[in-house]
């Protein structure tokens, strides 16, 4: 009984072998049965002749000679098919291979496999992972001999990959078999394999194959909330790197002269403006330098801002000492002033800033989309503290500075000119709020109401993070981003901000100077 | 004396324009038009924020950067009532739902809008509201000695909350469109001439009633504390007084006549919307004071009417000019006028001095 089952098999199997061992091109003589049959085992056969000679057939190119010879016209050539050569006298009577819907749909078939054979390890991998998403038991034998000579290990893995997607589909694979293969698409772990596996474990499945998916379904969810985690800290650490940027200026003037400049979000659109007109100045007069308009922006935004917020300390806030109150509505009056300037000036209108090349785009990390302007105002965000802790640190002026921080009547006995000390905080101060412009550039809106966006957030960053502390800046900052993005998928965006909100006013009342209050014994400050 | 002359101005100028209006013949040069009432009306309500916001600057050294918050709460008290009473007169008619939760697909009216169709209970909440919130927040931020530009800043995030909370269309007050579209009110049409007149009249009445009770309060022996408070607050502290609840009760006193403000401003101005929330409304109301002079409740009237008659003056011939305008009176005023209006003629206003140099946090 078993020997005439297998005796069964083998005549069944019979033709198929028997045309496989045939010379492919003869088939593409006959009808379009033959020629369907013809493309498979073409595909099949590994030949490297077979994908030029396919994908002519596709665009119509191949032609059949007087003497059943296979050609593909290629422009003016005409190039033998079996051996790719240019034929020294043109063939007689050339006529074109005909096609019907069932030889289309065979070639498109025979494409999807033959690219796994491609001589480019990432149009094997694309198509591998075409594959992978296709789930087509079809591709199994093409996949099956792709992988016995895949050499390149990634490109392996998402065969294996694509391979064991297919043989859960199949419906003849044995259970081992879809075992290992749920084990494979488990290990792969993204959403792709998650809803993949999700089918198989509520399909038609041994159940040892449904409670393996099940247990993998659930082990990937596991991940992507890993994943999911990480993203999230990803898009907190860049929005606390802008707030960041937004708040060190606002921060140090707090620090040093106890005043809020309520137009400090106007230096950061002056900063924003600046990176504008360099463009523009850079695209009429020197393209060539167009790519680097960032880093020329840097600099001359941080001494327009700068220049600007010495100019109004010595106009407009040194007659307002020891009255921080009336300083924060004259200030407010400068910020009116400034928009509509900016606004007469620019107009209304949003202004372009264009990103340079190496700032668009987007890396994959595992789960987590690194998008390259976020990851370099991070990065911007990092070098500029880190400036600015050594330019506290380690310059005369920051020493002068710190001192008035901490002292200013002794501070101003020990010999250092506090007035002169004042105008260059806030020429600091203003200039960094400038380098926040040239970032916020790259993610925001340029338009007068740039900084009103903002001003409110970096308020709560320093009231959040203590005066005359960087590091409590920093700490702030990076909090209150990370913990408006984990609240946003919770609460959604606006919710989030107004729970942030609360919270602050809540923490206030803990901890009325901040996370990091500068210590001191006075009763009034 | 300049407080009488006041609420003979206030209270005379609101029945005289009345009169002009109702009496005269349109075609008289005497007749005054419907909208100058409402614009009227819509000065004094402002004007009945800034005497909340004098109270408390002026008189309690607390910059509040959020009072707007309470006037908008107050006028959304006051428009819940008045979309409650257009009823079946709204556009689809439905008896119950104001016609944005019919467009929103509301099923039935949310708990926060229960109660709003009778009249006693939205006065109830024009007052309740405001003051509760002002309860609260003055109560954690006065408690743990939260001051100076850190209370400002912090009653900025207040109102900014609350602007992006009425934003939402979730919050079920109207989202962004707010409250418009009203009838009537108590019964009466508000389009109506009379109406109109009788709004303007009733904030005088309000608005006078607000001046004599804050000169009562400020010119009484808690008012005598309140200053002391404002000028040096930890040597009141140390006399024995107990500061907070000093600033706590003027606070709440504050945040409920700027309730009544914005209640009186809606049915004149015809639409509330999470606009008046805005953090730029509430510092705008703080420079009125600014202009008539700090500390000087008539002062704070003043500036009021006079800044806004400017703004509508000047939005309506240079509408680009006007934002420089108020931002350099905010400058020259703090630079260059720091008593305000009132500080200009004749008696010297009881400026408010700080007494604390406000740079020197680690003496």
């Amino acid at each position: 009984m078993k020997l005439l089952r297998c005796l069964l098999l083998v005549l069944l199997l019979l033709p198929f072998a028997a045309r496989a061992q045939d010379d492919p091109f003869a088939g593409f003589a006959g009808g379009y049965e033959d020629i369907r049959h013809a493309i498979e085992a073409l595909a099949l056969s590994g030949d490297k002749q077979a994908e030029p000679v396919i994908s002519a057939l596709q665009a119509g190119n191949l032609y059949l000679a007087a003497d059943k010879t296979l050609w593909i016209k290629q422009g003016d050539a005409v190039l033998n098919a079996r051996t790719g050569e240019a034929a020294a006298t043109p063939p007689d009577g050339l006529k074109k291979v005909r096609l019907n819907n069932a030889v289309r749909r065979a070639i498109e078939a025979a494409m999807g496999s033959l690219t796994l054979f491609s001589a480019d390890p990432a149009t094997r991998a694309s198509a591998a992972e075409a594959v992978f998403k296709s789930h087509d038991p079809a591709a199994l034998p093409a996949l099956t001999r792709a992988l016995a000579k895949e050499s390149d290990a990634g490109v392996r893995t998402a065969m294996e990959q694509a391979r064991a997607a297919a043989l859960l589909a199949s419906p003849d694979s044995g259970e081992a078999d879809r075992l290992a293969a749920v084990t494979v698409l488990r290990d792969r772990g993204d959403l792709e394999a998650q809803s993949q596996l999700d089918a198989v474990a509520n399909g038609h499945q041994p159940p040892t194959v449904q409670k393996a998916a099940a247990a993998a379904v659930a082990a990937i969810a596991r991940i992507q909330q890993m994943w999911m985690l990480a993203q999230g800290v990803f898009y907190g650490l860049s929005l606390g790197s802008v707030l960041l940027l937004a708040a060190a200026g606002l921060a140090i003037t707090f620090g040093v002269m106890g005043v809020i400049n309520m137009a400090h979000g106007e230096m950061v659109m002056l900063g924003a403006y600046t990176t504008f007109v360099v463009q523009q100045v850079l695209q009429s007069y020197a393209p060539s330098l167009f790519g680097a308009s960032l880093f020329i922006a840097i600099p001359l935004s941080f001494i327009v801002s700068g220049a600007v917020g010495i100019v109004i300390e010595r106009t407009l806030i040194r007659f307002l000492y020891g009255r921080p109150l009336e300083t924060l509505l004259a200030t407010w009056g400068l910020s009116l002033v400034l928009q509509q300037a900016v606004r007469s000036i620019f107009g209304a209108n949003n202004r372009e800033v264009s990103t340079p090349g190496f700032m668009s785009g987007a890396a994959q990390w595992g789960g987590v989309t690194i998008t390259y302007n976020r990851l370099y105002i991070i990065v911007f965000a990092v070098i500029v503290v880190a400036a600015l802790m050594a330019a506290l640190r380690f310059t005369a002026l920051g020493l002068q500075m710190r001192a008035v921080t901490q002292n200013r009547r002794m501070a101003a006995a020990m010999g250092i000119r506090t007035p002169w000390i004042d105008a260059l905080t806030f020429g600091l101060g203003s200039g960094v709020a400038g380098l926040a412009g040239v970032a916020l550039s790259q993610i925001d809106n340029v338009s007068p109401n740039l900084g009103q966006g903002y001003i409110i957030d970096s308020f709560m960053v320093v009231v959040f993070g203590g005066v005359g502390n960087l590091w409590g800046t920093v700490v702030s900052a990076l909090t209150l981003g990370i913990a408006n993005k984990f609240l946003e998928p919770l609460a959604g965006a606006v919710l989030a901000k107004i729970l942030v909100l609360v919270l602050l006013i809540l923490f206030i009342q803990r901890k009325p100077r901040g996370l990091f209050p500068l210590k001191g014994r006075a009763v009034e400050a | 004396m300049s407080m009488r002359l006041c609420l003979l101005a206030v209270l005379g100028g609101a029945i005289l324009l009345s009169v002009l209006n109702l009496a005269v013949p349109p075609a008289s040069a005497l007749h005054v038009p419907t909208y100058a009432i409402s614009l009227a009306g819509k000065y004094l309500s402002y004007a009945l924020l800034a005497v909340a916001v004098d109270l408390v600057w002026g008189f309690g050294g607390i910059l509040s950067l959020g009072h707007a918050a309470f006037f908008a709460l107050g006028g959304y008290a006051m428009g819940m009532y008045l979309m409650r009473q257009i009823g079946t007169r709204g556009v689809y008619g439905n008896a119950i739902l104001p016609d944005f939760m019919v467009f929103l697909n509301y099923k039935e009216l949310p708990l926060t809008w229960y109660g709003f169709d009778n009249a006693g209970y939205a006065i109830l909440m024009v007052l309740l509201v405001p003051g509760v919130l002002a309860l609260i927040f003055g109560w954690l931020a006065f408690r743990s000695r939260v001051s100076g530009v850190y209370l400002s800043i912090i009653t900025q995030a207040l109102t900014y909350a609350l602007l992006l909370a009425f934003f939402r269309n979730d919050m079920g007050f109207g989202g962004n469109n707010g409250l418009t579209d009203f009838k009537d009110m108590f019964g009466i049409p508000l389009q109506a001439d009379a109406t109109r007149c009788g709004l303007l009249i009733a904030t005088a009445v309000f608005l006078s009633g607000a001046l004599l009770l804050a000169r009562y309060v400020v010119t009484s022996r808690f008012g005598k504390v309140l200053i002391a408070v404002r000028d040096t607050e930890s040597r009141t502290r140390f006399l024995g007084y107990r500061p907070e609840r000093y600033k706590l009760f003027v606070w709440v006193l504050s945040a409920v006549m700027a309730g009544i403000g914005g209640a009186l401003y809606v049915p004149q101005v015809g639409i509330i919307n999470p606009g008046e929330f805005s953090p730029a409304n509430s510092i705008e109301s703080v420079i009125w004071v600014a202009v008539g002079g700090r500390g000087t409740l008539v002062g704070a009237v003043l500036g009021a009417v006079l800044v806004n008659f400017g703004k509508t003056v000047f939005t309506g011939a240079l509408p680009e000019l006007w934002l420089f305008a108020l931002g350099a009176l905010f400058i020259l005023v703090t630079l260059l006028l720091p008593g305000g209006i009132m500080g200009l003629i004749g008696r010297p206003a009881r400026r408010p001095k700080n007494v604390t140099p406000a740079a020197e946090p680690a003496e």
